[in-house]
């Protein structure tokens, strides 16, 4: 009898833990999240103001070099391999900012290096950031012409 | 100063919610890093080309342009811009505009699959 009583609660036990554990997991992930891709996100404040500060940078040379300068943090970070780690951690922190971009085009053209620079190195460079900026390209020269059509139409 | 202590807030906020938003996605759809990017890049270009994603960036500084929706704001930006010069620019403008960061990338990780020996990845 309390054998049976004990095999039940054992039972109730496991099918609650495993009800709660993805969950918990889940809710980790996304503060995980939160806190690389925020973090990241300061850094870049932080080189913004450094460059508008200390070299007078504005408008869209500010807003390039920013970029830049992450995404040679971030190709940098590749190279030695620390940045598959973040990625472990943070999931979705490290994939969506700039760097996750430039450790998409980095960490294939290493891997592949082995492969031939020209069909290795070279073509697997863009598994990644090819769709990006095929897409990317192909809706910018849409939005292009829709507000060129649309000025020509208004004035 | 108290101004750029709080810009400080406002891009580790407004940064993170947009990597939240990311986790989300990956945890509910299970989608691969390459389409989360192409998505995000694809929100941010639409947000800009309805005119609204400069708002969250005028807020939020890096926070809205470090994410990859900041570089389809680029581009968008750049197409816009280029329109009121005429259908060269409007064509041209986009890929102008985020040439910056298309270089950056293909240059450094040149140089850096050079220098590095391949090795076997651990997990």
């Amino acid at each position: 009898m309390t054998t049976k009583n004990n095999q039940n609660y054992n039972k109730e036990y496991i099918e609650y833990v495993k009800k709660i554990a993805p969950k918990t997991n889940e809710a980790r992930s996304l503060f995980h999240a939160f806190l690389v891709g925020g973090f990241i996100c300061l850094i870049g404040q932080f080189i913004r103001y450094l460059f508008l500060y200390t070299f007078g940078l504005f408008g869209d040379e500010l807003a390039g070099a920013t970029s830049m300068a992450l995404i040679f943090i971030g190709c940098v970070l590749t190279g030695f391999g620390v940045y598959d780690n973040i990625g472990h951690f943070a999931g979705g922190g490290s994939i969506v900012p700039i760097t996750g971009f430039a450790n998409s085009v980095c960490s294939p053209a290493m891997e592949f290096k082995s492969e031939g620079f020209v069909y290795g190195l070279a073509s697997k460079m863009f598994v990644v950031a090819g769709p990006i900026i095929v897409y990317g390209v192909s809706a910018s020269v849409l939005t292009g012409l829709i507000y060129y059509f649309i000025g020509i139409f208004t004035a | 100063m108290w101004e750029i202590i709080f810009m400080y807030i406002k891009a580790f906020f407004v940064g993170g919610a947009i990597c939240m938003i990311a986790q989300i996605l990956i945890n509910v759809t299970k989608l691969t890093s390459g389409r989360i990017l192409v998505i995000f890049m694809l929100a941010g270009l639409i947000l800009q080309a309805f005119g609204v994603y400069e708002y969250l960036i005028d807020f939020a500084g890096a926070g809205a342009t470090v994410p990859i929706s900041g570089f389809g704001y680029l581009l968008a930006q750049g197409a816009i811009s280029g329109a009121k010069n005429g259908l060269f620019g409007a064509i041209t403008g986009g890929l102008k505009s985020a040439s910056a960061g298309i270089t950056a990338a293909i240059v450094f990780s040149l140089i850096v699959a050079l220098i590095s020996r391949p090795k076997s990845k651990v997990h």
